[in-house]
């Protein structure tokens, strides 16, 4: 018997990646429309993890010519109990039994309407973020260089015996052996040929110049295996070089009006922009961290719980936390480092006093520093003091600066959009 | 009975498998079973749901329905909604069969016996499947296609292929020839004549469709004749050698979904009687084990709950129901063979005269070598078994207020329920006749289809999507005509005719 059991339970099981990411790309359109839709509807906290899609059945079907209902059907059912030849049933409700298989798609709870399917939360993420770039993307190199990695650099003729390059060695002796015995190969093969002559003569007189040959043969070949087969000239090892890494490192500045006048409501949504920004940009750096700064008429370094969720009263001076920022960087986090972000929620109050320094020290100070500040508004209302002053900043610094208006949370996510959407990086 | 039982325990190892696989071998040649040899693959469930996805097949070219079914049938999997199979078996030389390595002893023997016997002697040996299937060249051919179809997607780029796959994929189940035998693949072949194919079927088409006038006096002599000259029922060849404006490789991607067709064309035929061999065989093979000691009470009794569970059919009112389980049917007719070989009844006598008393296994091997689905219930179903399954048959005319019971499991109605059955199996039924009848060659070039009605049954709203993938593949306007008793009662233009929409709002 020519059978045989095999264990492939060692394979690779993602055979059907390759189709799972096609059936992404197809419907990739509605896919993206899904997670919008997922984000604007839900919590930001909520992405960790995997997400669930939905897609309407109509866009999945793969048609083929089908009977519709109608004309005479026939169906042969197993178990009766109660009928005999001639019995007359009414019709079912809806169209009348459309033949054995057909009932089971609404036994399986999501019925034939939605395909719905989990996407991880990588794949989510992708979808989300998919055509948008950080402005003013450059990778700085840490300064310290503080980690490296070991790259490969050709060849050393000294080494350890671990680094021993066994291929590049054994080729190196080949060649070797090669040109050391050339010569007396060459020897070897013309006092073969004239041997074997000498010897098809079966004559006498050549008696002495066979044994010469015979001899000269011998001492050939005894030469010839003298040469190693390796030689310790012929180890190479591999050498290897120090280079360092660079790392990129962002620093994302949240500042928030905690004033009297932002609401919880107002807060959350701010959180909700927040968060998704700390999410693009830990994507794109290897290191986040993030500063929490909220003021009234003075500015403070919080944490985040607290910057989220202590309140406080009073008025509103904008530059305050401006100022704090600027101080924290120049304190903490080094141009040359880091890559700095800045984003700044409000409801757009400001004491009218201040909003000249708020130009002054947004547009000479803070700019200069940043990779990218946006701005959000919150309200409802129509544009506010500090909307009217940060244009001004808008006008003399378009690359470096965005700010947006937001209404409510189904916003969010347009305007995040339209904050850090690819064009920006090309103007 | 002196024998000692080969395990005693759930759990299994290789050296186990191969001493099972060793005694069911020696009872399977004992009732002349022919197999190809076995290839038996330990797999997990992961790889059982990628398995699944792509119908079973080892491999097969990328597309996105594939991804589909695998994303559908491992939600389900994970919800607890599906069990999965315990085996696939694969129609190939040597013929494949996957094992999940959580089954238990018991169970990979049970799934030995009944895929790598039962399923792999019926691929052997049936005529459906001696004809249209090429066990040992499948594999081979399935590497060629994938990577024919990834070298077209390299230079024509996926969304191309895929679309060109979805077209295809629209009329894969009249991609194949019903009527004549179609050739033996051959991988060397298939690589050699692909080239010469390309030239040779551009030419074909060239001719077709020139354009250059004919002399006047010429055409005036020459009738016009049809083309084709007869209706065509395999719309995917016909796509392939004749549509005016493919490319050449799009021509290869259509034949290479219709030979998968074409290989799948048995399996779809042959349900109820490839399981119920399978079962049949399962069932025998194991109690034979077990009448000589090869297994124990307990292996018993896990079998027959494995076994039970398999063939159980609930009745039509019970929730569960899902139409009629194959294996019950198949199985409970294979059993019922055999029974009215060995032990008959007068009945018997009157209803199968020619098998009543005869050798049960030549009886059951000739069954199983020269039917399919369909002729094997017509012809073997027997009152017994009618009245076992306690089958009825329901009509549903439309030109009736009423559905009304047409036949019971009685004297007038065996013959009738045996006859709806047998038809409810007929893939020519099952799927609306539609052929090819005309080409405008001179003309527009449109191509014109008939279908057929079967029992006044129209076609399904899924007409249109389909009429638009075939024009995707002509190019040129498609008709559709339904025809009942001769008569056109409805016709599909593709694309729509402008006045039929206006009448419709």
């Amino acid at each position: 018997m020519s059978n045989f059991f095999i264990d492939r339970r060692k394979n690779s099981k993602n055979k059907s990646a390759v189709n799972r990411q096609r059936f992404l790309r197809r419907h990739r359109a509605q896919i993206k429309e899904a997670v919008a839709e997922r984000l604007r509807k839900r919590g930001i906290t909520d992405i960790e993890g995997g997400e669930k899609i939905g897609i309407s059945g109509k866009d999945l079907t793969e048609p083929v010519f089908q009977h519709g209902s109608g004309g005479r059907n026939t169906h042969v059912l197993p178990g009766n109990k109660e009928f005999v030849r001639g019995d007359q049933l009414p019709r079912p409700e809806g169209g009348g039994g459309q033949g054995a298989g057909e009932g089971k798609a609404s036994n399986q709870g999501e019925g034939m309407d939605d395909f719905v399917f989990e996407i991880s939360q990588q794949e989510f993420l992708d979808f989300l973020f998919e055509d948008m770039a950080l402005p003013n993307l450059t990778k700085r190199q840490l300064a310290g260089n503080e980690e490296f990695k070991r790259v490969r650099a050709g060849f050393a003729n000294q080494g350890t015996p671990n680094n021993i390059d066994v291929l590049r060695s054994m080729r190196g002796a080949s060649a070797r052996r090669l040109a050391m015995t050339m010569g007396k190969r060459r020897q070897l093969r013309q006092a073969e040929a004239e041997l074997k002559t000498l010897l098809t003569t079966q004559d006498d007189s050549f008696k002495d110049r066979i044994a010469e040959l015979e001899e000269k043969i011998a001492g050939l070949k005894r030469r010839i295996d003298a040469v190693p087969f390796l030689d310790d000239i012929d180890i190479r090892y591999r050498r290897h070089r120090k280079e360092p890494v660079p790392v990129s490192k962002a620093v994302m500045f949240c500042l928030m009006d905690v004033s009297g006048s932002m609401d919880q409501k107002t807060k959350d949504l701010a959180k909700r922009f927040f968060i998704l920004l700390y999410l693009f940009l830990s994507r794109n750096y290897d290191k986040t961290e993030v500063v929490f700064i909220r003021h009234h008429t003075t500015a403070k370094e919080v944490d985040e719980e607290e910057f989220f969720y202590s309140r406080e009263t009073g008025g509103t001076v904008v530059s305050s936390a401006l100022d704090l920022m600027k101080a924290i960087v120049e304190a903490r986090y080094p141009v040359n480092e880091w890559n700095i972000y800045g984003a700044q929620a409000s409801d757009g109050d400001n004491w009218p006093e201040d909003c000249g320094r708020c130009i002054e020290v947004l547009g000479n100070d803070i700019l200069p520093l940043v990779q990218y500040y946006s701005y959000v508004e919150i309200s409802s209302r129509g544009p506010k003091p500090l909307w009217e002053s940060y244009q001004q900043v808008l006008q003399s610094n378009p690359q470096a600066f965005a700010m947006q208006h937001i209404t409510g949370p189904e916003d969010i996510y347009p305007v995040f959009r339209e904050l850090f959407g690819k064009p920006l990086e090309v103007a | 009975m002196s024998n000692k039982p080969i395990s005693t325990t759930s759990e299994w190892t290789f050296e186990l498998l191969q001493e099972y696989d060793d005694a069911i071998a020696a009872i399977a040649d004992s009732y002349r079973l022919s197999t190809y040899p076995n290839q038996i693959e330990v797999i997990n469930s992961e790889q059982m749901l990628d398995a699944y996805a792509s119908s079973g097949m080892p491999i097969n070219y990328h597309h996105w329905s594939f991804g589909k079914h695998f994303i559908s049938m491992e939600n389900s999997y994970k919800r607890g909604h599906m069990g999965l199979a315990y085996e696939i078996v694969i129609n190939s030389d040597p013929c494949i069969a996957y094992l999940m390595e959580e089954n238990s002893m018991c169970m990979q023997a049970l799934v030995i016996a009944h895929a790598s016997y039962g399923h792999n002697s019926f691929f052997k040996n049936n005529y459906l499947f001696k004809t249209w299937t090429d066990a040992s060249s499948i594999i081979d051919y399935l590497l060629f296609a994938r990577n024919f179809i990834a070298q077209c997607e390299e230079r024509h780029g996926v969304d191309e292929v895929e679309s060109l796959l979805d077209a295809c994929h629209a009329l894969m189940n009249y991609g194949v020839d019903r009527y004549k035998r179609p050739y033996p693949l051959s991988i060397q072949e298939e690589q050699t004549r692909q080239q010469e194919r390309e030239a040779h079927l551009q030419q074909q088409v060239n001719e077709l469709w020139k354009t250059i006038p004919v002399k006047e006096a010429e055409e005036t002599t020459r009738a016009h004749p049809v083309f084709p000259s007869e209706p065509q029922e395999n719309l995917l060849y016909f796509i392939e050698k004749s549509a005016p404006l493919l490319e050449p490789w799009q021509r290869e991607v259509v034949r290479i979904v219709r030979k998968v067709a074409q290989y799948l064309y048995p399996q779809r035929q042959t349900k109820v009687m490839n399981e119920g061999w399978a079962c049949f065989w399962h069932f025998t093979i194991v109690n034979d084990l077990y009448k000589q000691g090869l297994v124990d009470d307990g292996f018993m009794v896990e079998f027959l709950q494995h076994h039970t569970n398999v063939i159980y059919q609930p009745e039509y009112d019970s929730p569960y129901y899902s139409g009629i389980n194959p294996y019950t049917l198949g199985f409970a007719m294979m059993q019922d063979i055999r029974r009215i070989c060995e032990n008959p009844t007068e009945e018997d006598r009157e209803w199968f005269p020619d098998i009543a008393d005869s050798d049960w296994l030549t009886t059951l091997h000739f069954a199983m070598e020269n039917f399919k689905d369909d002729s094997f219930i017509l012809q073997f179903l027997s009152p017994k078994v009618i009245r076992d399954l306690k089958l009825f048959t329901i009509v549903d005319d439309d030109q009736q207020d009423h559905l009304e019971v047409g036949a019971i499991h009685d004297e007038q109605g065996y013959k009738q329920v045996r006859q709806d059955l047998a038809a409810s199996y007929n893939l020519g039924n099952i799927e609306p006749n539609i052929q090819i009848s005309e080409v405008d060659v001179r003309g527009d070039r449109s191509l014109t289809l008939q279908h057929c009605q079967y029992n006044n049954r129209p076609l399904g709203d899924t007409t249109e999507p389909v009429m638009r993938y075939l024009h995707q593949l002509w190019k040129f306007d498609i008709k559709l005509e339904s025809i009942t008793d001769d008569e056109v009662v409805q016709i599909f233009h593709y694309p729509p005719r402008r006045e039929e929409k206006s009448g419709e709002e």
